[in-house]
């Protein structure tokens, strides 16, 4: 473990951070919140010195191999999570440190769930940060660096830190530089960003609040500005939010075979395909069911619309309280919770594609206990998956749920019910928000003990990161020289 | 420039190493995915998996939009289908290496159907280079400029031989020949030395000087060294075929050694008037039951490079004076550079070389771009050649009162077929060509990028 590289990266990265909390220190100064404007600027000033002192850290040996790549990305998400909550409690809106953090952590995994059981009271600038957490952590900081600074020209070390931070089983360049594959993702993310921005002015949303929540659909994260979610606002922002977040579920190489116009391989791409069918089915069964609810069908398929787009791309934004639904809209909604979005998104979840290679590799494991001598290959998209992928994605998965049934063990010491626990642990590990019963949409976090909150963090990371960063370190193995 | 390389290989990877590093866009199609795998986690490259020369994979690297495809692949009919396919998609320029002596000419004869910019043969340069070497066997390197009117060779500084101890601005007196030493391998460290700098035994030096006084410096040098007339190659690969053929040519005697008895066969058809042994070398007492301590080169070119090492030493042991081993992996080949292994050609670098110098000729025509790249002192140190501008400041202005930049030394200016080998007084005149010297460390393609952004001192 090259630890020098490490802490000189970190250095880097909260630089960036520091510079990135700027707007949201503008903002507070704007509307003359003095107490967050001086949580941002202590926050910054610490950041930047630390930053500035981690930088001087200086050494020959350059190199970042796949080991370095994970716990930079890892150790670089605890850091700014833990100084990303200063500005919460230095501006004594969220008093208790600990959930300061957890609202930091919901923000920059984008899950969206909050502590807070009134969010309207907070100021303007915080409420601001809040959501640009989640844009910042939706595509990933790291892949915003590599973006604007190269780091390690001309070497695929930058590789280790994109596959890390990115979403989904297989990491592949768009481009054949890395700083370039990072500024067309970030070029997509951006454009959608302000379009959803500028579609949202048309509805007659405030600047604000068009720019915010464009940002927490973008990063599918989900915190809202009033207690009522997304509901007050009228029926068209609401249909816009709804197809951006479905938008923003796409892997984003799709908008770059677009761009380039090669729509035969966007059409052959079998998860894109399977992700708008998954949409339009689930939709479908949830309008029907709860049909009766609503005055007419069109309002019950708008709802089911939103509802079904919140879920699968695991932003968390509600137009209706969903716990209220029938069981089996109920059981879709948590289903969906587990596949989530696409690879490459920056929806958390599963992941369509991962899910497809189970079922596929399921197929295939019974085809060989019938021919035992049989020779099966994997397909996608008509190219074969290495055996090592798809290993990869069983392992990812029995860790997936292993990692759940032990948080919702822990969690179920705090005496609630069954279905709070384990929807708790699905929305948190899956990075969506809201659950179901005392975590549902109406609801909040607030009342869980500490501990169970030191969980749901743990968990969010986890499932933001795609677990494996997060086990590494702290793994000891990997800590060690060799 | 965009850039698709089919093959992944040896010389593939070379070439993935070197114009990554350019600053050019990469992108290597093979059909083994763990090679390509291990290639974008070390470079920052963009890989497609498949048969290079298929359409569809062409079309999915994006072929069309391509400046350049190098298809480099062990088999010379696909290298050749790849570049037909890229040139009718749309590709710019096509480089194919071909090997197989037998396609030789026609290659020559079908380049233009075939859509080839460039075809390279790694065994025929390769044999070339040898060849190069032992016509002047001092030199343990050489390499030439400005079509050969030029060349920088790098020999060694012998003990109690004239040039121990002595500075560098005292050669050209002790000599009496004009010749610049512009670069000095010493253990480990490469310097571009001043004038001040002083010899040492074993130091590797790179001198330049006019290809017409090379003659006259071994002279100068005080080394009698026969010339050489007989030449034993061990390992009778395609280098050793090509070889044979350019010894035969100038007279040379050569016996070949080999212990496939097929190869030998081959060669004995091909080379009547040769000797041709069935051998194993490496075994014990066979090279000199052979006599092989008479001979006054020895080539060592088998397929291993560990061999080729060894018996290079071991017949400089016994007495034989001119060594030249080929390897095909160099990342260990400076833990020999102390050791007395005489000269070392690699032929994948050979051709590496090749290609990069090519695509940079291609990627600046402007003025007082670079015309010929040659990487020196094991690709420690850049010899460049440029064509002077119509019009720079820096024109006719005495060397010494310009600001070159530190570590870069102007070698040589040919200007009208005439050599200079530059000292203070001399200047740089429109279209001079120019050939400097500079640590790989910064990399330079532009006569300008070889001064300080004030390239005249301030009086």
């Amino acid at each position: 473990m090259n630890i020098k590289i490490t802490c000189n990266y970190l250095g880097k990265i909260l630089l960036l951070v520091a510079a990135l909390l700027l707007p949201s220190l503008g903002i507070g100064l704007l509307y003359a919140e003095w107490l967050p404007a001086l949580g941002f600027g202590v926050t910054i000033a610490i950041m930047a010195v630390s930053g500035v002192l981690l930088t001087r850290i200086k050494t020959e040996d350059k190199a970042i191999y796949a080991r370095e790549g994970f716990i930079i990305v890892s150790l670089s998400w605890v850091v700014v999570s833990l100084l990303g909550a200063l500005p919460f409690v230095i501006s004594g809106e969220i008093p208790s440190y600990l959930d300061a953090l957890y609202e930091t952590v919901s923000g920059l995994t984008t899950t969206g769930a909050s502590i807070l059981s009134d969010v309207e009271c907070l100021s303007r600038s915080i409420l601001f940060w809040r959501s640009f957490l989640h844009w910042m952590g939706g595509l990933g900081i790291l892949v915003f660096i590599i973006a604007i600074a190269p780091l390690g020209k001309g070497n695929g070390m930058s590789l280790h830190i994109l596959r890390a931070e990115s979403t989904g089983p297989t990491v592949d360049k768009i481009t054949p530089r890395i700083h370039s594959s990072a500024r067309i993702l970030y070029g997509i993310y951006f454009g959608l960003t302000l379009t959803e921005t500028v579609l949202l002015l048309f509805g007659g949303m405030t600047l604000f609040d068009a720019f915010t929540l464009s940002m927490g659909t973008a990063g599918t994260g989900g915190f809202a500005l009033l207690n009522s979610g997304i509901a007050s606002y009228s029926s068209y922002c609401q249909i816009v939010i709804a197809v951006y977040m479905m938008l923003f579920g796409i892997n984003f190489n799709i908008y770059y075979l677009m761009i380039l116009r090669e729509f035969r391989q966007v059409r052959k791409n079998g998860e894109f395909k399977t992700y708008l069918c998954i949409v339009a089915a689930s939709t479908a069964v949830i309008a029907t069911n709860i049909a009766h609810l609503y005055e007419s069908f069109g309002e019950a398929l708008k709802h089911s619309f939103f509802q079904v787009n919140a879920i699968i791309t695991t932003t968390g934004y509600s137009t209706a309280n969903f716990d209220a639904w029938p069981e089996l809209s109920k059981f879709i909604l948590v289903a969906l919770m587990m596949l989530g979005a696409c690879a490459g998104s920056t929806g958390g979840g599963l992941k369509v594609t991962r899910a497809i290679l189970l079922l596929k590799s399921l197929k295939a494991e019974l085809k060989r206990m019938l021919h035992p001598q049989s020779v099966v290959t994997v397909k996608q998209d008509g190219k074969p998956v290495e055996q090592e992928t798809l290993n990869r994605v069983t392992v990812y998965f029995s860790t997936l749920i292993i990692i759940s049934v032990v948080s919702v063990f822990i969690v179920s010491f705090a005496g609630y019910d069954f279905t709070t626990n384990v929807t708790a642990v699905i929305a948190n590990i899956n990075n969506i928000g809201p659950g179901l019963n005392l975590v549902g949409p109406t609801c909040n976090y607030g009342f869980f003990p500490f501990y169970v909150k030191i969980v749901l963090i743990f968990d969010m990371l986890v499932g933001r990161l795609e677990i494996f960063p997060m086990l590494l370190l702290f793994s000891p193995a990997v800590w060690k020289r060799r | 420039m965009k850039i698709i390389i089919v093959g992944a290989g040896k010389v593939g990877y070379s070439l993935c190493e070197q114009l990554s590093r350019e600053d050019h866009d990469i992108i290597v199609i093979d059909t083994d995915a763990k090679l390509l795998e291990e290639a974008q986690q070390l470079l920052d490259i963009m890989v497609v998996q498949g048969n290079g020369a298929s359409l569809e994979v062409l079309k999915s690297a994006g072929v069309q939009d391509t400046d350049v495809l190098i298809a480099c692949t062990n088999a010379d009919e696909i290298n050749l289908l790849c570049c037909i396919s890229a040139k009718k998609l749309g590709c710019k320029h096509t480089i194919a290496r071909v090997r197989n002596p037998e396609y030789n000419q026609q290659i020559a004869f079908l380049r233009e159907q075939l859509g080839l910019s460039l075809s390279i043969n790694p065994e025929q340069t390769a044999a070339q280079e040898i060849y190069r070497l032992i016509q002047f066997p001092l030199f343990l390197k050489r390499d030439s400029f400005d079509k050969g009117r030029v060349e920088l060779v790098e020999l060694k500084v012998d003990e109690g031989g004239k040039l121990e101890g002595k500075r560098i601005m005292d050669v050209t007196d002790i000599l009496g020949l004009h010749v610049l030493v512009c670069a000095v391998e010493r253990g480990d460290q490469v310097f571009i030395p001043n004038g001040r700098f002083e010899l040492k035994a074993n130091d590797r030096i790179t001198v330049t000087a006019a290809r017409s006084d090379l003659a006259k410096l071994i002279k100068s040098l005080d080394i009698v060294r026969k010339k050489i007339r007989y030449v034993v190659i061990v390992g009778g690969s395609k280098v050793a075929e090509y070889l044979t053929e350019e010894l035969e040519k100038s007279g040379v005697e050569v016996t070949l050694i080999e212990k496939n008895e097929e190869v030998c066969n081959r060669f004995s058809q091909r080379f009547p008037k040769q000797l041709v042994i069935h051998g194993d070398a490496s075994r014990k007492g066979f090279l000199e039951s052979q006599g092989v301590g008479r001979a006054d080169a020895v080539i060592a070119l088998t397929g291993i490079d560990e061999e080729n090492l060894i018996i290079s030493m071991y017949v400089g042991r016994l007495g034989v004076e001119k060594t030249v081993s080929k390897i095909d992996r160099t990342e260990y080949a400076k833990l020999f550079s102390d050791t007395d292994i005489g000269s070392i050609v690699c032929p994948k670098d050979l051709v590496a070389n090749e290609i990069v110098r090519y695509i940079r000729a291609k990627s600046n025509s402007g003025e007082g771009s670079v015309r010929s790249l040659h990487r020196i002192v094991n690709g420690k140190v850049e010899a460049l050649e440029f064509l002077a501008p119509d019009s720079a400041p820096y024109f006719n202005v005495p060397l010494s009162k310009l600001n070159v930049r530190q570590n870069v030394l102007i070698a040589c200016i040919s200007r009208n077929y005439q050599i200079i080998i530059p000292r203070g007084d001399d200047c740089i005149k429109p279209h001079d060509i120019i050939i400097a010297v500079t640590d790989a460390e910064h990399p330079i393609s532009d006569l300008k990028d070889i001064f300080e952004k004030d390239a005249v001192k301030a009086e």
